[in-house]
């Protein structure tokens, strides 16, 4: 399989990306680990004319406070968020979901931008970031905004970002002190993408869980929170007959869009999120504790 | 430093160049000219071609040609049959498709461009106007009357019905003590994917008028003769050169039409053309194995005496036949169903069945992994529905050990064999007694552990050339060996057998220079170019040492005794008081008496005193053709643990046990029981080749067919014993499939064992983690709704 024909430019500053971003607006898409979008090509799933690669760009692969926060490059690949000390102790779920990303060839080039950006209904990232809370940074050639990791994720394969923008930035914020977090991934035998993946970052505070938030993944058509199931935790004491209770309503939110395939069918997966929504809250509330 | 002939575990001299991309495939060979071409390929399972208007590719920039299957049908003829069987329907296999197409995937026309991205480019643009037809796609189906038809020779899609037996089942189990067990088992398509896929490279020299191939094959010089009978092309002006050849298992022993197909393109152009196929071709594109439907019964008695087994079979076959495929699923199959056990009375009828599917042909192992399969669960069925261990019932109707040749109930003669033996050293390694108070435990704490065990037989070698032939084969199975010594001594082999992974060049150069006492690096072994070297077989079936290294072996026996001759006459002595030790002939008893190899060579070469009628030269070829086959036997013990909440079977020990006869590298031969094993357990865990019903394959790549991955794999614990071969010089049996043989039944019968307590009898492979999961689900239902009803009454 090969690709069709495209232009093929390396910028070395964000100005000039975002820039011929602009001109071959609607044709050009950012390139970035490349580990979706050249796979799509050679399918020819995506056939863009112009690849703006952001990969000789300086200042863009990077983990570092940032406030209360933590912010992180867009090009930072999942390699880097595995073994970097400051996601490990702020975000271990992170690190973790990072590592269990399919093999060492693929998170050395793999990044966290182009996770987001993509988007794959079974991809890790999107959940845990939407677990964690934060936004995503995107600039264009003239502005560049803010946008929440809550209303970022729309639809399969369609994000918020526009097709002139540029992720730049990740940014988290910092989790409250009684804060656990866990990252619980049934994974595809073949790809090594999520059959489900669930990300919680669950607050105790004297008892009771004062803040949930589970985010789903693989299930349905993009990463979603599991809203229901954080309503059935907050205000509780954790006990496991509550976690049972809030788990079994993991994939609620994703009914609708159930993926089915000849790896797992829906029912299947519905209870995989019910087991592993089980196991990530276990255990984000025992590291809460 | 020579190394000795058994037990030396010598890196393997290739891995170097292969580990730093040195190795030389055929996508590393560019050519002067060099064009490229992609084929056009059918996106339906089954249809008609009502056009096909290549215009708009042709005027595709860089494009310099489009032929399609119309064009070229003059010059095509059939992809032929290696292997017939009685009453064989022999439908037409044209290279390209011309009036119909019978898979996804079938190919309908060529585009030759400059460069591949052209070539693919402009492939697209070629339009076919199809008709669709039903399609069908799975092979007990297919016999069915009213269902789609492939071919007007073959009715109701039946290309073969073929049976053996031995004994006389239907009267064994008309003794009132006998229980019959049914079951119905299927086991599933496979795809091969090997890491490099196939890929042509054809060269004609109009001057000469001769064509140079370069393919990834198995079996380099039967393509040359498949070549030359097709097309009409003369085979002594024909060269296929097989360069480095990544993997194969069995996918690459046939010969296809994008072989024939680039010759003939290249011949028109006056240009090489190249053509590799990508993976996703590769998936539809290059032969699929096993995919059985089957229905088997097993007979014995309550004290764990089997008394027979009955097995019928729609074996699936695909579109058309490929080169092998009347072979495996039958004779490879059948043999086999009496494995290591008494068993006195086998029947076994076989339907070699069309559908709009990938054809079939051998995948490792090739039939006997069906067959095993099949056994090995069923004895194991036998005895859990008897209440008894699956290890004493094994032993109960084991063979006994024998040493040169044991008849059993399919008609074939086993060669040597100690089952009971092997099975002993397996179970003190793996501590049996220790693993059942051990899962008694676990269950007790609820986790789910199970055992599983295999005591196979298989059969490797192919063949003793006459056996063969009595049972369809077109062509002898013997192999080829050159030696040549260089007048410096040092030694250029040729082999007739080919590798493609096995480690030929090291295992080989270990035996020339065990024998002629000369360092490994003063050999080399060449392969695969039929210009190099004597007309060879090739390398399938783990034959190459046991039939191609026996080769080699009687050459350097002819090499050796002529040496010999020369050295006595040139130190002047009785040949009966020379010897040959340590790569030097010497006279006995006299000290300073003495020549090394390599000035007996030299001596050979300059021919200055040779004793009377000797030719000069050192230089030998042997063909060898063995008088059995041989059989290497084993015992695999598993232990799998599954989670209870999702499915999900992990691998918690492995123990494999084999008995492949003398070893000369036991490295290389722990390696490829890895690698079978592996195979195996894909098998048994997570590959499938799934279609829809309209024959659209849905596991049509890397992320959508699950090959198991090296995290799935607890350290396997690889041991042997050692059962030397009468049949052939070396004692050697073949290695390069057992583990895969073994592996599958092994882990199904643990995966079973482990729920066994909770009802269920069987599962079909792969065990996926929903497929495991129903089955719990199912079995506790049925647990409760049984202890309800007890409950009522
Ligand atoms: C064999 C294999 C196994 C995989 N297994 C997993 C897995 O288990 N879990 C998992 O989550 N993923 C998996 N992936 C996908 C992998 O994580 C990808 O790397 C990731 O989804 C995309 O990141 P990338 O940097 O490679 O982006 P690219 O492929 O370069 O880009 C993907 C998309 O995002 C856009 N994009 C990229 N960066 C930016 C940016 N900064 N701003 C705007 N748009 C941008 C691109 O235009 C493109 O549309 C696997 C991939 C492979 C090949």
């Amino acid at each position: 399989m090969v690709t069709s024909n495209f232009d093929y430019f390396a910028p070395t500053t964000l100005d000039e990306a975002t820039s011929l971003l602009s001109r071959y607006r609607g044709e050009a898409k950012v390139l970035a680990g490349g580990h979706s979008l050249i796979p799509m090509m050679k399918l020819r799933l995506a056939e863009p004319t112009v690849l703006v690669d952001i990969g000789k760009i300086d200042g863009l692969s990077y983990v570092r406070e940032d406030g209360d926060g933590v912010a992180i490059g867009s090009m930072t690949t999942y390699r880097e968020l595995e073994t970097s000390s400051l996601v490990k102790s702020r975000y271990p779920l992170l690190a973790d979901a990072a590592s269990k990303v399919a093999d060492l060839q693929v998170r050395n080039r793999g990044t966290i931008g182009g996770s987001l950006a993509h988007s794959d209904p079974a991809g890790d990232l999107p959940a845990v970031v939407l677990a964690i809370g934060g936004s995503v940074v995107a600039r264009t050639r003239r502005s560049s905004r803010e946008i929440s990791i809550d209303r970022f994720q729309v639809d399969l394969l369609t994000t918020a970002l526009h097709d002139n923008e540029i992720i730049t930035e990740i940014k988290l914020p910092a989790l409250p002190s009684g804060t656990g977090t866990a990252y619980s991934k049934f994974h595809n035998p073949a790809s090594h993408y999520a059959i489900t993946g669930v990300a919680a970052v669950i607050t105790v505070s004297g008892g009771t869980c004062t803040e949930a938030r589970i985010a789903v993944t693989g299930a349905g058509d993009k990463a979603t929170r599991a809203r229901r199931t954080e309503r059935i935790l907050k205000g509780k004491e954790l006990t496991p007959a509550v976690i049972r209770r809030a788990a079994s309503r993991a994939a609620a939110e994703v009914q609708d869009t159930l993926n089915d395939d000849i790896f797992a069918s829906a029912e299947y997966r519905t209870h995989l999120t019910q087991v592993h929504a089980q196991r990530a809250i276990e255990e984000a509330a025992a590291a809460a504790g | 430093m020579a190394t000795a002939l058994f037990g030396d575990s010598v890196k393997r001299t290739e891995d170097p160049r292969l580990i730093t991309g040195r190795g030389k495939y055929v996508d590393d060979i560019r050519l002067t000219g060099m064009t490229h071409m992609a084929f056009v390929r059918s996106p339906y399972a089954h249809a008609n071609i009502r056009s096909v208007d290549t215009s708009a590719a042709a005027n595709a920039p860089g494009v310099l040609t489009v032929f399609t299957g119309a064009d070229l049908q003059e010059q095509l003829g059939g992809l032929p049959v290696a292997w017939l069987l009685p009453d064989l329907k022999q439908p037409p296999h044209p290279p390209l498709a011309y009036e119909t197409v019978r898979y996804v995937g079938d190919a309908v026309a060529v585009v030759v461009a400059d460069t591949a991205y052209q070539a693919a480019d402009a492939a697209e643009l070629v339009d076919v106007d199809y008709e669709i037809l039903p399609a069908i796609v799975n092979a007990e189906a297919a016999t069915k009357d009213g269902a789609p038809q492939l071919h007007s020779e073959a009715e109701n899609n039946i290309a073969w019905d073929w049976n053996i037996s031995g004994g006389d089942y239907d009267e064994a189990i008309k003794d009132p003590d006998v229980i019959v067990i049914k079951q119905r088992i299927v086991n599933q398509r496979l795809i091969p994917n090997s890491m490099e896929t196939r890929g042509v490279v054809a060269d004609f020299d109009s001057g000469r008028g001769n064509l140079t191939l370069y393919t990834s094959t198995q079996i380099p010089h039967f393509v040359k003769l498949l070549y030359s009978l097709v097309t009409g092309h003369p085979e002594q002006k024909i060269r296929v050169v097989a360069p480095d050849v990544g993997g194969g298992f069995g996918s690459k022993i046939s010969i296809y039409a994008e072989e024939i197909v680039c010759g003939i393109v290249s011949k028109q152009l006056g240009r090489p053309v190249k053509w590799i196929e990508s993976r996703s071709e590769a998936y539809i594109a290059t032969t699929h194995g096993r995919d059985h439907i089957t229905d088997v019964e097993i007979a014995g008695k309550k004290d764990g005496e089997i008394v027979g087994i009955k097995v019928d079979v729609y074996a699936n076959i695909g579109a058309y036949l490929s080169t092998f495929a009347p072979l495996v699923p039958t004779w490879l199959f059948g043999l086999m169903l009496g494995g290591v056990y008494k068993m006195p009375n086998v029947v076994c009828r076989v339907w070699g069945v069309f559908t709009n599917t990938t054809p079939v042909d051998a995948y490792r192992g090739a039939g006997r992994p069906e067959a095993t399969f099949l056994l090995e669960r069923m004895v194991s069925r036998f005895a859990q529905e008897i209440g008894r261990d699956p290890i004493a019932v094994r032993r109960k109707n084991m063979l006994a050990s024998h040493k040169n040749g044991r008849a059993v109930t399919t008609g074939v003669m086993y060669d040597s064999g100690d089952y009971k033996g092997n099975l002993n050293k397996a179970l003190e390694i793996f501590d049996y007694r220790g693993f059942r108070s051990e899962q008694r435990a676990a269950r007790r704490a609820g986790k789910l552990l199970g055992v599983g065990i295999s005591t196979y037989i298989e059969i490797t070698g192919a063949a003793p050339s006459a056996v063969a032939s009595s049972l369809g084969a077109q062509a002898g199975l013997w192999e080829s060996s050159n030696v040549r010594v260089h007048p410096t001594g040092k030694i250029t082999v040729y082999t007739g057998s080919s590798p493609h992974g096995q480690g030929h060049e090291t295992t080989l150069a270990q035996l020339v220079s065990s024998e002629l006492g000369v360092p490994m690096e003063d050999v080399e072994v060449l392969h695969g170019d039929t210009d190099q070297g004597p007309f060879g077989v090739g390398t399938f079936g783990s034959r190459s040492l046991s039939v191609g290294g026996a080769a080699l072996f009687n050459s350097l026996g002819k090499i050796k005794a002529k040496a010999h001759t020369l050295a006595a006459h040139l130190l002047e002595s009785d040949p009966k008081f020379v010897t040959f030790e340590g790569g030097s002939f010497a006279v006995e008893d006299i000290p300073d008496k003495s020549m090394t190899f390599q000035e007996v060579a030299g001596a050979a070469y300059g021919a200055a005193n040779l004793p009377p009628g000797m030719e000069p030269g050192l230089e030998e070829i042997s063909f060898f053709d063995p008088t059995n086959f041989t059989w290497p036997f084993g015992t695999h013990i598993c232990v799998v643990e599954i989670d209870e909440d999702t499915g999900q079977v992990s691998l918690v020990r492995y123990v494999a046990v084999d008995d492949v006869g003398n070893v000369l590298n036991p490295m290389i031969v722990d390696g490829m029981v890895h690698g079978g094993v592996a195979q195996g357990i894909g098998q048994a865990l997570t590959e499938q080749a799934v279609y829809t019903d309209d024959g659209q394959l849905l596991s049509g790549s890397l992320m959508d067919y699950a090959l198991p991955s090296a995290d799935m794999f607890p350290m396997l614990e690889v041991d042997r014993t050692v059962t030397p071969s009468p049949v052939n010089p070396l004692g050697v049996k073949g290695a390069g499939e057992c583990g895969t043989i073994a592996a599958s039944p092994a882990v199904m019968n643990a995966v079973i064992d482990a729920l066994a307590h909770l009802g269920v009898k069987h599962m079909d492979m792969p065990a996926t983690s929903e497929k495991v999961w129903r089955a719990i689900r199912d079995a506790k239902e049925t647990q409760r709704a049984a202890r309800a009803a007890a409950r009522r009454s």
